[in-house]
């Protein structure tokens, strides 16, 4: 299976201070990849240099098969990103989003068009596909902001805690429109504060002081780690930690 | 014993020119001296606007509600002087330093840090490091320490808490709790919120809120019992494929993606056994597990949301 991103000894330093400290992984096309770690653990700095934001100081990483040094404009093209904020315009309508994002990604006006009715369909927005983003609930505006972010069919998609706030039931939908994204090949790579969310993840990865201390799919961490839930295993490794919040 | 907290039949609408939200559309349940309570719910469901009528920030249309016997229309000033509360989104001054936030917060009701210390020591203690920093410059977990010392430390009887832990890491969310539960001790009432179920079962009671309305309000061991019905928990090697397919059966009233299982329920037990011997038998799924579980919160607020 081919690996969509791979990382080696991958450094990021601030001065003195190694806020992501040689990390190592790979993740597989399909993939749902679960990215944990306390606050201030190194999850953002990390994903910046994965999302070709932000210039690694030492390692090897690749995105989509490109570099992370030197092709990370071509990262971007390849990737979608969700923000907890998800950055959708409020005054705009989903239509009128979708378009735009579209059109950044280099999509034609035919295929925009397309895909807008496909996905107006999918998602059952008929009759409100003319409301504004900013008179959606907050669930609605998730799985808008999802769509928007795999518009374009990236080989990978970061989500930076996606789920805050809904309602559980919501939350599921959320995670089966997950589901079926990579049922389609597109990689997932999540963070999130909910430790049962990690359990829907494929693999999973801890990480501690800048470090991955621990990465495997939850059934094999709940076992090596002698625990019940993720919810454990993350409280033991995290109480190890010796730097402070973020 | 009077309760510390009663709150009958309020009703609160936010209007504009064009929309009416109604907000909190006729909520009644009290809190007993010295109880954690536990509101829980996503966003929407009321929590905040029920903290700012009862901290008395905001008028409600309709009902009463009072704090310690005091009424929050008419006797405000009371109120205000006796409560703690710490809103959801970071309030103290972020160009003060921590010392100075608490400094502050101590003088305005007439209190020195001195006299209360020992309530906040446990929590002071953990951000004493860095007294001299400003607010703003703190991480997260540190701000939220800070906020819920300047809450307490003219020494509240009541303290209202509005989802203190939302994006704070597992391992803060745990020490947290544990902070509460030692003032609950001290005799404090804490009415909190929190979008997290899993916190659900760390209050000595709760009410499940939804749009507005309460969906329950009991023990968290009197919520799960109330669940009334088989739960299954159902696990196999495609969890996507195995969803679709049991979606799809008119005997399954619902099924819910749980981590690494998929918690099910069904209208009639009999046909449900015959669908899980389906599942089990005929080699369409690999690894199959199948177990008879006991129900959580999360899976009772989902259930009295689809039901009412």
């Amino acid at each position: 299976m081919d690996k969509v991103i791979t990382a080696y000894e991958l450094t990021k330093k601030f001065g003195d201070f190694t806020a992501v400290d040689k990390i190592t992984f790979d993740v597989e096309r399909g993939e749902i990849f679960g990215f944990l770690g306390a606050n201030g653990a190194g999850k953002t700095t990390a994903m910046r240099m994965l999302c070709g934001l932000s210039l690694p100081t030492s390692g090897v990483a690749t995105v989509a098969g490109f570099d992370v040094y030197k092709e990370n404009e071509l990262i971007k093209k390849s990737i979608g990103y969700m923000s907890q904020k998800f950055s959708m315009y409020e005054d705009l309508t989903f239509r009128e989003n979708l378009r735009f994002y579209a059109g950044i990604y280099g999509m034609t006006d035919k295929q925009i068009r397309e895909k807008t009715d496909i996905l107006i369909k999918d998602l059952n927005l008929q009759g409100n596909d003319k409301t504004l983003v900013r008179a959606l609930p907050l669930g609605w505006k998730q799985k808008l902001a999802f769509s928007i972010a795999i518009v374009h069919d990236p080989a990978i998609v970061f989500l930076d805690e996606p789920t805050g706030g809904v309602d559980p039931v919501t939350r599921r939908e959320f995670w089966s429109l997950i589901y079926q994204a990579a049922a389609r090949g597109i990689t997932v790579f999540v963070t999130t504060h909910y430790m049962d969310e990690a359990e829907y993840c494929n693999r999973v990865s801890v990480m501690v002081d800048g470090r991955i201390d621990a990465l495997d799919s939850p059934a094999n961490l709940m076992k090596t780690f002698n625990a019940k839930s993720m919810d454990e295993v993350f409280l033991q490794l995290a109480r190890k930690a010796q730097r402070k919040g973020d | 014993m009077q309760p510390s907290i009663v709150v009958d039949n309020i009703v609160k609408d936010y209007r504009t020119k064009k929309s009416v939200v109604n907000a909190v559309k006729g909520i009644t349940f009290h809190v007993d001296k010295g109880e954690v309570f536990g509101m829980i719910g996503p966003d929407g469901a009321g929590k905040t606007t029920m903290f700012r009528i009862l901290t008395t920030l905001l008028i409600p249309d309709k009902g009463t509600a009072s704090v310690d016997g005091y009424d929050v229309v008419k006797d405000y000033l009371a109120i205000r002087k006796r409560v703690g509360y710490m809103p959801g989104r970071f309030s103290l001054y972020q160009d003060l330093t921590v010392e100075e936030n608490l400094a502050f917060f101590a003088n305005i009701f007439n209190a020195t840090i001195q006299q209360n210390y020992s309530l906040i020591k446990d929590i002071y203690r953990q951000i004493e490091p860095f007294k001299a920093r400003k607010a703003g410059q703190l991480s997260g977990g540190m701000k939220q320490k800070l906020a819920l010392c300047c809450a307490l430390i003219h020494k509240p009887s009541v303290l209202f808490l509005d989802e203190p832990t939302t994006g704070v890491d597992a391992v803060s969310r745990k020490e947290f709790w544990e902070m509460l539960h030692r003032l609950k001790l001290e005799g404090i009432t804490i009415l909190v919120s929190t979008p997290y179920m899993d916190e659900a079962s760390l209050c000595d009671r709760v009410a499940l809120m939804q749009k507005g309305n309460v969906l329950s309000i009991n023990t968290p061991k009197g919520i799960t019992q109330q669940f009334g019905k088989a739960l299954w928990a159902i696990s196999c090697t495609d969890m996507y494929g195995l969803m679709n397919r049991i979606k799809s059966e008119p005997t399954v009233e619902s099924c819910y993606p749980f981590g690494q299982y998929h918690h099910v329920v069904f209208k009639d037990e009999a046909n449900g056994r015959e669908l899980l011997a389906q599942i089990a038998a005929k080699g369409n799924f690999k690894n199959v597990v199948i177990d008879s579980i006991e129900p959580g919160i999360e899976d009772c607020f989902m259930a009295l949301m689809v039901n009412g």
